[in-house]
């Protein structure tokens, strides 16, 4: 009876400190995941999917709180990378979030501009660029055509125009050349 | 030669899962897609082979010599569910994505019959620690194989034109059985 009971408790012991070491040792790396949804969306941070921008929509994805169809701007192709990649079966967008657009890019009409700074605040990726009681004017470059500007302006001066060439996330430390051909980015980084 | 028809014995002529019905939980639950059954025919393969190891020591070196025998089952399942932790680490670590695909069906490892079943036999037939060895991982194979098969055949099922009251599980179990019948085709080819 006491070796019995000895034995178990000698192998329970055993086991729980190897699994004790190997959990030190092989730290789970749940970031990666997150990283690797976030790789796929396309950074817009329009908040059409109803998390406040893209890596807390792939986190609350790799929490599994979020289907993987709630992006319009991602598009149909953008569920099957998803899909791909979690190993599900892709699901058409859900039209309650919205629907894909192309690419598109916010200007102001800067003769109707009054200032207000407001549009500012709402750009999620700081494409707007502007002082008080000044004109305002976006960085095409930047900007992801997230619709988020127009809500906020008191005079509606704010037109989304369809994108001469689509929108590449500019990677860090390179310049970003995509949608550099349109005149008011160059404008604008003068200005700045 | 013997080692050979053990392994030839426990992956085709007494398949685990069509011959003997042990495992038939993750058989029919992880066999959506071929990416995770390749998984879990994998991390199933690592727990079995070690399981059969392990159970094989622990009863040669530990149960017998304290005249403990009445142990085994108990010790056994506290050795398995050890080792499926100790995959669950390694594979949360290596490949994330896998681990997120396999979800419930990693842990339920645990209460896979082929595992405890694998560790039992070995003690009915009084298997030597390199036969115990090659028991599991014929095992594994066998139960691999036939996972990975299953998952190829539902794949382009997903595909076909079945009969509505037939569609998802039903032509899962209708296809399972005809492996079954295939692998009966097997009997006698290697006696143990």
């Amino acid at each position: 009876m006491l070796t019995a009971v000895g034995v178990l408790l000698a192998l329970l012991l055993g086991i729980g400190l190897v699994l004790l070491f190997s959990a030190r040792r092989w730290k789970p790396d749940e970031g990666s995941v997150v990283e690797q949804i976030n790789a796929v969306l396309p950074q817009t941070q329009c908040g059409q999917c109803d998390y406040p921008g893209c890596r807390p929509y792939a986190e609350a994805i790799a929490n599994g709180e979020a289907d993987i169809n709630q992006c319009p701007p991602g598009g149909e192709d953008g569920v099957r990378a998803l899909a791909d990649l979690l190993g599900r079966e892709p699901k058409p967008l859900d039209a309650s979030h919205g629907e894909t657009k192309p690419p598109m890019v916010a200007v102001i009409d800067e003769d109707r501009c009054i200032g207000c700074k407001l549009c500012i605040q709402a750009c999620p990726v700081d494409a707007i660029v502007g002082a008080p009681k000044m004109m305002h004017t976006v960085i095409a470059g930047e900007c992801t055509g997230c619709e988020l500007c127009l809500p906020p302006c008191p005079v509606d001066c704010i037109d989304l125009v369809p994108r001469r060439r689509p929108f590449i996330w500019p990677v860090a430390g390179k310049p970003n050349t995509a949608g550099g051909s349109d005149d008011s980015a160059a404008r604008a980084r003068a200005h700045a | 030669m013997d080692l050979v028809l053990i392994i030839v014995s426990a992956a085709l002529v007494n398949n685990f899962v069509l011959i003997q019905f042990l495992g038939l939980c993750p058989f029919l639950g992880v066999s959506n897609k071929l990416e995770g059954a390749a998984g879990m025919a994998m991390a199933t393969a690592f727990v079995l082979t070690l399981a059969s190891v392990a159970g094989y020591m622990l009863t040669a070196w530990v149960l017998v010599p304290l005249g403990l025998e009445y142990l085994r089952i108990v010790a056994f399942i506290v050795v398995i569910a050890g080792l499926v932790q100790l995959t669950e680490l390694l594979m949360r670590h290596s490949a994330p994505m896998l681990h997120r695909v396999l979800g419930i069906y990693l842990p339920l490892i645990t209460s896979n019959c082929a595992v405890l079943g694998v560790a039992l036999l070995n003690v009915r037939e009084q298997h030597s620690l390199v036969e115990s060895a090659l028991y599991g991982f014929g095992a594994a194979l066998g139960f691999g194989g036939v996972l990975v098969l299953l998952a190829a055949a539902r794949e382009r099922l997903a595909m076909a034109d079945v009969p509505e009251s037939f569609r998802g599980a039903p032509i899962g179990l209708v296809t399972a059985g005809l492996m079954a019948l295939a692998f009966m085709g097997f009997a006698g080819f290697a006696q143990l």
